[in-house]
């Protein structure tokens, strides 16, 4: 996983695979700098990813909730069949809804604050 | 047509070995020349099952994990057994959101993803002497599709 950061929204490239096992490290590195001040809105990039399971979908709460504590907004970007599915069977795509890029997320984002 | 088929495979319940297991399982499955969707739901409810007798079995004890997998003309069934603790309620355990996990990070959708991913699930439990899982998967063949 890589990260960058971009007026205040944490962008999160995952890649591999999320499962039990790379959670923890990510859950880990990610709540790292989402406590700082300098992040308030976060970004799930799942572009690269070749596996999700449940265990991922833990994850994406779990910041959810950090997130909502700051007033701020979850974004996910996905393109891929099979992680598009589980989010949407788990009712996370309705929730915080899914873009095709990274830069329509940005945009998403942008456009709600002008609201 | 093919003969039937199957493989068992005995893992140490570790973490690092969940993508091991996912892979065995979709490896023994591609002979039925599934589309890339199926081995993806393969590969995901495998996943929750072996994470879930790592996670709940043996809770973070050492055990093993017994994988079996069968093949009947182009229908999958897939076994996942641990002889951890068990599963008091089943029924209890099989509904969406239900977790023992309470730091939020478990969301208790893994036997709903097994269920919504495969064709039928079959769950076998007995407190104190494991837990069984039967999946079944009917296989179309890239050919069979459109």
């Amino acid at each position: 996983m890589t990260t960058e950061l971009k007026n205040r929204i944490l962008i999160a490239h995952i890649d591999g695979e999320l499962d039990h096992y790379s959670a923890s490290e990510i859950r880990r590195k990610l709540d790292r700098e989402i406590t700082g001040c300098s992040v308030k809105h976060l970004i799930f990039d799942f572009s690269d990813l070749s596996f999700m399971d449940s265990s991922g979908l833990g994850v994406i709460i779990g910041r959810y909730k950090k997130i909502k504590e700051k007033n701020g907004k979850v974004l996910l970007v996905c393109n891929k069949a099979h992680v598009d599915k589980l989010l949407s069977v788990s009712g996370l795509k309705k929730l915080l809804g899914v873009n095709k890029t990274v830069e329509g997320a940005m945009k998403q984002i942008k456009e709600e604050k002008k609201i | 047509m093919k003969a039937d088929n199957y493989i068992n495979a005995t893992i140490k319940g570790l973490p690092s070995n969940e993508a091991l297991s996912r892979v065995i399982v979709a490896s023994f499955a591609s002979q039925a020349d599934p589309t890339f969707e199926q081995i993806a739901d393969i590969k995901t409810a495998v996943s929750e099952a072996v994470t879930n007798s790592i996670v709940h079995g043996y809770e973070g004890e050492e055990g093993e994990i017994r994988i079996s997998c069968r093949m009947h003309r182009n229908i999958l069934t897939v076994e996942i057994e641990d002889y951890g603790c068990g599963i008091e309620n089943v029924e209890q355990a099989r509904q969406p959101l239900f977790t023992t996990n309470s730091d939020g990070e478990r969301t208790g959708m893994g036997f709903t993803v097994m269920e919504l991913f495969m064709d039928k699930v079959e769950v076998y439990s007995k407190p104190n002497q494991g837990t069984k899982v039967i999946m079944i998967k009917r296989l179309m063949a890239h050919s069979e599709e459109s």
